[in-house]
This record gives structure tokens, C-alpha cells and sequence, in this order.
């Protein structure tokens, strides 16, 4: 029983995603039966490269993207630079784990309230600074060359990359490199790109090429906080895929592929400037330099974390703000006053989309919970130790744009029978949610000492009284904050919801970003921060149960 | 300028009778009422409606709460950012062969994607003379309740509301709002950045384009025809050279556009923005009460007529449940309803019915209704032009897209 779980895990998790990139694939060349096309050829590429405003998504795509990713991984290096072995280090730490549940969709709406013209910065520095008694004619978001969608999507790669190189850290030994460093004369900042950078990257690699894929292929903050004419080719590509006239699904299957080659493209090209950097890195390191104190980065990078971390909890705390806003004018700094008017004319109405999305992602949670501990289980009883490639399989979902299989598999779902059903959002979700839990139990699952397991089996425990009483008992903590990671990235998908839901299941999150086209501020406050709160309570939860349970065991509290 | 109306008009009329029937021997459309009404009860029902208007999202969840109450027809609100998507879906269900179960069983529809349903035979229907409230509808004094965009509604879709461009200025920047197309552009020169128009990719931006062809196409009756390259090229010329006349003095320089006309409403509280386009006449009204629009907002019309059309729901040929969607349709129908819809607090759409005919008590309603000075009485608004054919609708929105999407 326990022996076949990973093959069907394997089966949940790649069906789907062959399905789906055949189901694109064959449109993208003009086969697609049920819509008359019974023969390849390359007209949907044709149209796909006549379409109005191409050539500049394509653009927009490649800048948002790369510079995106480019400033969320600087930011990271320069502030893991300027902080080695410093207490800021933890503190950020502490702060930003929080942050990681946000959905990105919610921080996208909260962050335009923030910067628009009308926005909270604004209003808060009008008139007495600014001068403005009406809203200036800028376009601070959905600006043509998508700065604002590249600020707001940093605003939240930087979090994730941030508790990434922090788990990294655990594992190449950074203190002592510094301290060696250090004894040599290099400078801290100087030491730390060095010494620790070259062994960091290694494990930050693929979170990364996750981040870059991402920033090039995401739709629902391009929606809020990018341009619309034209938007990115991932927006665009959405676009045709609703649009009325089905023959717009050719050159949109085209569009998606474009997109897949663009992603496999960008992941090369970053390869590629990885090996030039690294053989550049390596002279500069051969040199010798030892560099000076690094102060302008010392002072410089922590600030901008800061910045950062200030424009997150900003964006968080003007979604609150504006759904329990009364009337609330530019350029007053806050409501003339506060009410609940708009959450009870709201309660009806968004309690649908809320259970709906907790049910989706306590059992989607749940699936991915039971499918991996399943595989761990079955990898200690029965020696299934998968190799580097099938651990690589585990990131396809998250390295490849979400476009490029979701059309084809929403296709196959219609075909099933299954489309518009809980029960096909639940196993879409899955492919996404399977892999962050996963790979957050994996290590310290791994990593438990076998002697606990071993000294229950010898006073008569059989392997799942071992499996519950010892091993799941032990490893709570990780084991609920995994659950709230599978969680918090249930609740924050759009695409997959949108494809597998056909309309009919809406979570927090498609209504949002539906609302966020021109909904009253108030109302698309409500259901941001709604969206916003249930993983960020679903993670605090996860957070304190251990210490409640394990109040009267002092071996069992974090050190 | 004099259009065409008396053909239309008796073709319309005419329409009920020569209706073909998209789904034939369907055997709710010959059932009893109170069959449709016993089989309607305890199911849900998808109404597939544009969500991007939160006051109309309101009245939809106040519509299924009374059809709940009175029917038990269990209404869930699938709000669509594009109306084009749940016709996709439709579309894509029947390539899929799913020809019953379907997904969608009632659409807020008209112009483009109504007869796109039409054309390829997706209604069910003809299901509106079904509806026991459907004697009420105004024929005659609102012709559009039966013609949609030219084309024959063929009791293939009820109404359910009324629709009117006016725009909105605040009076207190605006005392003398401009009163055409053509005075719009001296004053947009006049006051750079203070006016704009949804995305041309949404219903209310292409209308806005289109109120402006029926001042400019040197051919206006061509436009309630189906569009040719030889009518087409002409007006579209006029169109842009309009446009291009404009748009650099547009919000955002004419580059940047709101996504719908709601996102308009945000932009003049927060005093981006001193006039826009809107298809409620009522809507100054209703959103000052809301507190959406500052209390200085004045709805206006142009001397020379604004578009006028209306709100149809249609059922798929496929609907899981036609039965709930004819019994909301009805509901929608209904004087309690429509004087819901005609209060200047909620929606303050003008109603689709006679009120003359209805019975008294009915009557009463909307005589009950509070009048508000930022409503356009019908006196001020004045006769609807007709809504051209959905063609040219669909022929601005690409070559719009072709020539400033880039």
C-alpha cells in the first residue's frame, strides 16, 4: 500500500501537466478537433504575430521579469552581506515569515492603494508638502513600462528569497568562513561575497529560476498593477483565452507556448550568465582584494529592507483601512470616520467566496500533506530515496509558466466531466501546494534522528504507532508550518482557480482581482484583507499551537 | 438627425410571431408555470453576470435572496470581469459536446455576444412569453426591449433593465458642461487630464466611441446595418480624426484608461477626473448616496441624443437548470423588482415595464419611489438613439486595439 504512494503521487502530479502542455501544444499548430481544427499548421502562430502590441508584451514580459527578479535577488545578497552573524538578521527573519502568507493578489491591491496618484503616500503628504489639493495626472501604477508591477512583484519575491537564503545559510557554514575570512583581512562585506556567496547560490538556484519564472508568467498582479495596452504577453494571452470567437484560442495556445519558450529561454540565458559571472567571480576572488568596511552597503541594505518591509506592512494596513473607511476624500490622510458599514453590507456576499476558499485549501492542505509524508514514510520504510531528477520533477508546477498547462488541462477537465467542481480545483491546487509542502518537510524529516524511531520499535511500537506517537510528534512544528505554507499558497492562487473553477467556484482571490478592476475601494478592502488575514491566522496558528501543546515539555521547545 | 425607426419598430413588433425556436421541444417551454416553478426549487442556479459594478452586484444579491425566499431557487452570482467569457464557455462546451448539464444557465447579455448566441443557435427559447410577468414589458414606449442592437430579440432573452449614456460632470469644476462630442474636444483642450473613457475593450468604453460616430460618420443610418468594408472605412475615418483630436488631452494623456465605467467613479471623488461616461442616468445619484461621487455630481445628455439600450438575461440551450433561470428572469420581471432597480438608493434604473398597465397596487411602488436632484428625468433624457449594429461595436473595439493598443 505504502510502496505504491509515490507512483501515484507521481501520477496526481504529472498527469495533469502532460495533459495539459499536449492540450496547449496541439491547438499552438492548429489541431483542436472540437473547434474544427483538423489539421497542423502554423496560421495560430501567424495570428499570434500579427496580434496588436505583441512585440512590446514580449518586452514588458522580458523587463518586468528580469528586472523583477534581478532587484529581489540583489536585495537579498546585499542584505545577507551587510548582516552575517548580526542580530537584524533574525529579526528579519521573524518579521518576513508573516509577510510570505500574504497572497500575492492582496499585496498588489494594497500596494496601488498605496502609490496611486491618490493613493495613501499621497494623501498622506498633501497638501501641507506636496501642494496638491487634487491628485496629480502620473501614473504611479499601471504605468507603460511596468515599473509599478516590478516594485510590487519585489515586494514579495524578496520575502521568499530572503527566508531562503536563510535556510541556505543553516547549511553551508557561514561563520566559519567569515571568521577565516576575517582573520585574512578581507572586509565583512567583501568576505561574505567571497567566502559565503559562492556556497549559498548553489541552494538559492532553483528558488530563483522559481522566482524568474514566475515574474515573467504571473497575470494576477500584471492585472493590478501593470499596463493594459498593451498589457504582458501572459495578460494578453489570458485575454484571448475569454475571448468570445474560440478561434482566438489558436493563436492564444501559441501565445502560451511563446510564453513557455520565453521562460525556458530566460532560465537558459540566467544559466548561462551564472557561468560568466562565476568564472568573472573567480578572478575577482583570485585577486585578492580585500576590501574596505563595505559601510555604504552596511548602512544602505538594511534600509532598504527596511523600506521594504514598511511598504508591506503599508500596503497591508491601507486594505484594513479603506474597508472600514466612511467617506474618505483626497487628500484627507485618513476617513472622516470609521464604520462597519461596508463589511456588513459585504458579510453576505463574501462569505461564499471565503468558505469556498477554506474548504479548497484545508483539503488541498490536507492531500498534500497526507501524499508527502506518504512518500517520506515510504522513502524510510522501503529505501525509495529519489534521485536528483525525480526531486527535480517536484518543481515542474513552479518552473513552468502556469498558462502553458492550465489551458490544455482545463480542455481535459471539460473532457472528464470534472470542470467547475471543487473536486478539480482541489487537485489543480494540488500541483502547486504539493510541491512547497514537500520540500518544506522533507528536511527536517530527513533530518530527524533515526534513534528516536528505532528506540520505540524496540519497546514494541509498530511503524505507525512510530510514525504518529514519535515521529509526527516530534516534527509538529515543521509539519504545521508546512501545512500553513500549503495553505497560504491554496488561498493565493488565480490562474489555476480561474481554469479549473470555469467560473463557477470563486475564491477571495478571483473575486479580488475581478473587484480590482473598478470596484468601490471599500468593498475590494474587504475582500483583500480577508484574503490577506486567513493565511496569515492559518500561520500564526500553526506558529503558537506547538508551544500550547508542548507547554509542560521543556525538551520540545524551540531552543 | 432622423433614423429609421418605423421599419425596426414593426419588425419588432413583429418578432414574437416569427420567432424560431432555438431549442425545440424543449418541454419547459411548454409547461405549465407551476411546473417550471416546482421544477426550479431547491437548485442552484449560475447567473453569469459582469461583476465589475458593486451597486449591481448588490441588487443581484438582493434578486437571488428573493427568489430564494419566494421560489427556493438557489441563485450563486458567477461574476465575470468580460460577459465574452461565459459565452466561451458556452461555445466551448458545445465543441466539447456537452449539449445538456451545461455550466452557464443565465447570462446578463446583450449587443456583440447576444448575437453571437444567436447566430449559432445557443438560446434557449423562445422562453420570454413563458414568463408570467413578460405582459408588462413596455413594447412600444421602449422598442430596444425587443430589438437589441438592431437585431430581434425573438423572445430569446428577457429584459430586465434599462440602459442610457449620459455623463457625469461635477458641477461644482464643470458649470457648463460641454453638450456634444465635438464641444467635448474644446474642452478636454480646455481642461487637459480632467476627462476620460473606459478601456475600448469594455462595453461602456467602445459605446463611448460610438456615441461619438453617430455625431461624426457622414452616414449615420448605415450604422443600424450590419458593417461594410464601404460604410466602414468612411466612418472610421471620421472616428479617429475625432479621436486623435482628443486623446492627447484624455487622463494619463490618453495612454492609461480605467478598466470599466465604475473605475470612473473614484477618479472624480478623489478629483482626478471632472466628467465621464456612464450608462445609468440615475448613476450620480446612486453612487452620491453612496458616498462614490461627491454631492456636486449633475448627470447631462448631449442636444442632439444619446445612446439608449437594454439589459437582457438569455439562457443557455445547455443550462443545467433553464427552469431557475426562467423563474429569476420572471422574478427579475416583476414590479417589485424593477421598482427595487428604479430606487435612486440601489440601482435608480429606469424599469423595462409599462407602469400604466400594471395593476394598482404594482403601480403604487414606484410611485412610492424618493426623487433625487441628481436624476435625469425621461423629459430631460430624451429618446434613446438606437444602438448600431453589434458589428461596428465589434469592428471600433479591434480597430481601436490595432491602432492605440500598441
Amino acid at each position: 500500500m505504502l510502496r505504491a504512494v509515490p507512483l501515484l503521487t507521481a501520477l496526481i502530479f504529472l498527469g495533469p501537466i502532460a495533459a495539459g502542455l499536449a492540450g496547449t501544444l496541439l491547438p499552438a499548430f492548429g489541431w483542436l478537433p472540437a473547434l474544427g481544427g483538423t489539421a497542423f499548421s502554423l496560421d495560430p502562430w501567424r495570428a499570434l504575430l500579427a496580434a496588436p502590441g505583441l512585440g512590446k508584451a514580449v518586452l514588458l514580459t522580458l523587463g518586468t521579469g528580469f528586472a523583477a527578479t534581478l532587484l529581489s535577488f540583489g536585495l537579498v545578497v546585499a542584505f545577507c552581506a551587510a548582516t552575517q552573524g548580526s542580530p537584524l538578521a533574525r529579526r528579519a527573519q521573524a518579521a518576513l515569515a508573516p509577510l510570505l502568507a500574504t497572497p500575492h493578489a492582496a499585496l498588489a491591491i494594497g500596494f496601488a492603494f498605496l502609490v496611486a496618484p491618490s493613493g495613501w503616500i499621497a494623501r498622506a503628504l498633501s497638501p501641507w508638502a506636496t501642494g496638491w489639493e487634487r491628485p496629480p495626472d502620473w501614473a504611479t501604477v499601471n504605468d507603460p513600462w511596468g515599473i509599478a508591477l516590478i516594485v510590487g512583484l519585489t515586494l514579495k519575491e524578496v520575502p521568499y528569497l530572503l527566508l531562503m537564503a536563510f535556510a541556505g545559510l543553516g547549511q553551508v557554514r557561514a561563520a566559519e568562513g567569515m571568521r577565516a575570512a576575517a582573520a585574512l583581512g578581507y572586509g565583512p562585506v567583501t568576505g561574505w561575497l567571497k567566502v559565503v556567496l559562492p556556497q549559498l547560490y548553489p541552494q538559492l538556484r532553483l528558488p530563483l529560476y522559481a522566482v524568474l519564472v514566475f515574474s515573467l508568467s504571473v497575470v494576477d498582479v500584471s492585472l493590478i498593477l501593470g499596463p493594459g495596452t498593451p498589457p504582458t504577453l501572459s495578460a494578453l494571452v489570458l485575454r484571448w483565452f475569454s475571448d468570445r470567437e474560440l478561434t482566438q484560442w489558436f493563436p492564444a495556445a501559441a501565445g502560451a507556448l511563446l510564453l513557455l519558450l520565453i521562460v525556458l529561454a530566460a532560465i537558459l540565458a540566467w544559466r548561462v550568465a551564472e557561468r560568466v559571472v562565476a568564472s568573472l567571480g573567480r578572478r575577482w576572488i583570485a585577486a585578492g582584494g580585500r576590501g574596505g568596511a563595505g559601510l555604504v552597503l552596511r548602512v544602505g541594505a538594511p534600509t532598504l529592507m527596511a523600506a521594504l518591509l514598511v511598504a508591506n506592512a503599508a500596503s497591508l494596513l491601507v486594505l484594513i483601512a479603506w474597508s472600514f473607511a466612511g467617506p474618505w476624500r483626497f487628500p484627507e490622510a485618513l476617513p472622516a470616520t470609521f464604520t462597519l458599514a461596508t463589511w456588513q453590507a459585504q458579510v453576505q456576499a463574501i462569505a461564499t467566496p471565503a468558505a469556498t476558499t477554506l474548504t479548497v485549501a484545508l483539503a488541498t492542505t490536507a492531500l498534500a500533506m497526507g501524499l508527502a509524508l506518504a512518500c517520506l514514510e515510504a522513502e524510510q520504510r522501503h529505501g525509495f530515496r529519489p534521485g536528483q531528477r525525480v526531486l527535480a520533477l517536484i518543481w515542474l508546477p513552479l518552473l513552468l509558466p502556469q498558462l502553458a498547462f492550465l489551458f490544455g488541462w482545463q480542455v481535459a477537465l471539460v473532457r472528464l466531466d470534472l470542470d467547475g467542481t471543487l473536486g478539480a480545483v482541489v487537485w489543480t491546487h494540488l500541483l502547486f501546494v504539493l510541491p512547497y509542502v514537500f520540500l518544506s518537510l522533507a528536511d527536517p524529516w530527513r533530518a530527524l534522528d533515526r534513534r528516536y524511531a528505532r528506540s520505540a520499535a524496540s519497546l514494541g511500537a509498530g511503524p505507525w504507532r512510530v510514525f504518529l506517537a514519535v515521529k509526527c510528534r516530534l516534527l509538529l512544528r515543521p509539519l504545521l508550518v508546512a501545512a500553513a505554507v500549503g495553505f497560504a499558497v491554496s488561498v493565493g492562487l488565480y490562474l489555476p482557480t480561474l481554469f479549473a473553477g470555469a467560473g463557477r467556484v470563486t475564491t477571495l482571490t478571483t473575486e479580488a482581482v475581478t473587484l480590482a478592476a473598478g470596484a468601490d475601494r471599500r468593498i475590494l478592502g474587504a475582500y483583500a484583507t480577508l484574503q490577506a488575514l486567513l493565511p496569515m491566522a492559518v500561520y500564526a496558528a500553526a506558529v503558537m499551537l506547538p508551544a500550547w501543546l508542548h507547554r509542560d515539555r521543556r525538551g520540545m521547545r524551540p531552543a | 438627425m432622423t433614423l429609421p425607426r418605423r421599419p425596426l419598430l414593426l419588425a419588432a413588433l413583429a418578432a414574437p410571431f416569427s420567432a424560431k425556436a432555438q431549442t425545440p421541444g424543449q418541454p419547459l417551454l411548454a409547461a405549465p408555470w407551476d411546473e417550471v416553478l416546482r421544477e426550479a426549487r431547491g437548485r442552484p442556479m449560475f447567473f453569469n453576470a459582469w461583476g465589475g459594478d458593486d451597486r449591481t452586484n448588490a441588487f443581484i444579491a438582493w434578486a437571488g435572496g428573493r427568489v430564494r425566499d419566494l421560489h427556493g431557487v438557489d441563485v450563486r452570482h458567477v461574476r465575470l470581469r468580460d460577459t465574452a467569457e461565459a459565452v466561451a464557455r458556452v461555445i466551448a462546451e458545445k465543441a466539447a459536446g456537452r449539449n445538456a448539464g451545461g455550466s452557464v444557465d443565465m447570462i446578463w447579455i446583450n449587443g456583440p455576444n447576444f448575437l453571437a448566441m444567436k447566430e449559432q443557435g445557443l438560446h434557449f427559447g423562445p422562453f420570454v412569453d413563458r414568463l408570467p410577468n413578460a405582459r408588462f414589458i413596455d413594447r412600444e414606449g421602449k422598442p430596444s426591449t425587443v430589438v437589441d442592437f438592431t437585431v430581434p430579440v425573438e423572445g430569446l432573452a428577457a429584459p430586465w433593465r434599462m440602459a442610457q449614456v449620459a455623463f457625469i460632470a461635477d458641477s461644482a469644476r464643470v458649470p457648463n458642461p460641454p453638450l456634444s462630442m465635438e464641444a467635448l474636444v474644446a474642452w478636454a483642450r480646455a481642461n487637459p487630464g480632467r476627462t476620460t473613457h473606459p478601456n475600448v475593450r469594455n462595453f461602456m468604453g467602445v459605446t463611448f466611441l460610438k456615441q461619438a460616430l453617430y455625431e461624426v460618420a457622414p452616414d449615420p443610418p448605415a450604422l443600424l446595418r450590419p458593417v461594410t468594408d464601404e460604410t466602414w472605412r468612411p466612418a472610421a475615418d471620421a472616428l479617429w480624426a475625432w479621436y486623435d483630436r482628443l486623446r492627447p488631452h484624455l487622463w494619463r494623456g490618453g495612454r492609461q484608461f480605467p478598466e470599466n465605467g465604475p473605475a470612473q467613479r473614484p477618479l472624480m471623488l478623489d478629483g482626478e477626473i471632472d466628467l465621464f461616461i456612464t450608462f445609468n442616468p440615475s448613476e450620480a445619484a446612486v453612487a452620491i448616496a453612496n458616498n462614490q461621487l461627491p454631492a456636486t455630481a449633475r448627470p447631462f445628455v448631449l442636444e442632439r441624443g444619446t445612446i439608449g439600450n437594454t439589459s437582457f438575461v438569455s439562457i443557455p440551450y445547455n443550462a443545467a437548470n433553464a427552469a431557475g433561470a426562467m423563474v429569476v428572469a420572471n422574478f427579475l420581471l416583476s414590479a417589485e423588482a424593477q421598482a427595487h432597480g428604479a430606487d435612486p438608493r440601489v440601482l435608480g434604473n429606469p424599469t423595462v415595464l409599462d407602469i400604466a398597465a400594471l395593476p394598482e397596487a404594482e403601480r403604487a411602488r414606484f410611485a412610492a419611489l424618493p426623487r433625487s436632484p441628481a436624476i435625469l428625468q425621461p423629459e430631460a433624457l430624451g429618446r434613446p438613439l438606437q444602438e448600431p449594429h453589434p458589428s461596428w461595436m465589434t469592428r471600433i473595439t479591434a480597430e481601436w486595439e490595432s491602432r492605440y493598443g500598441r
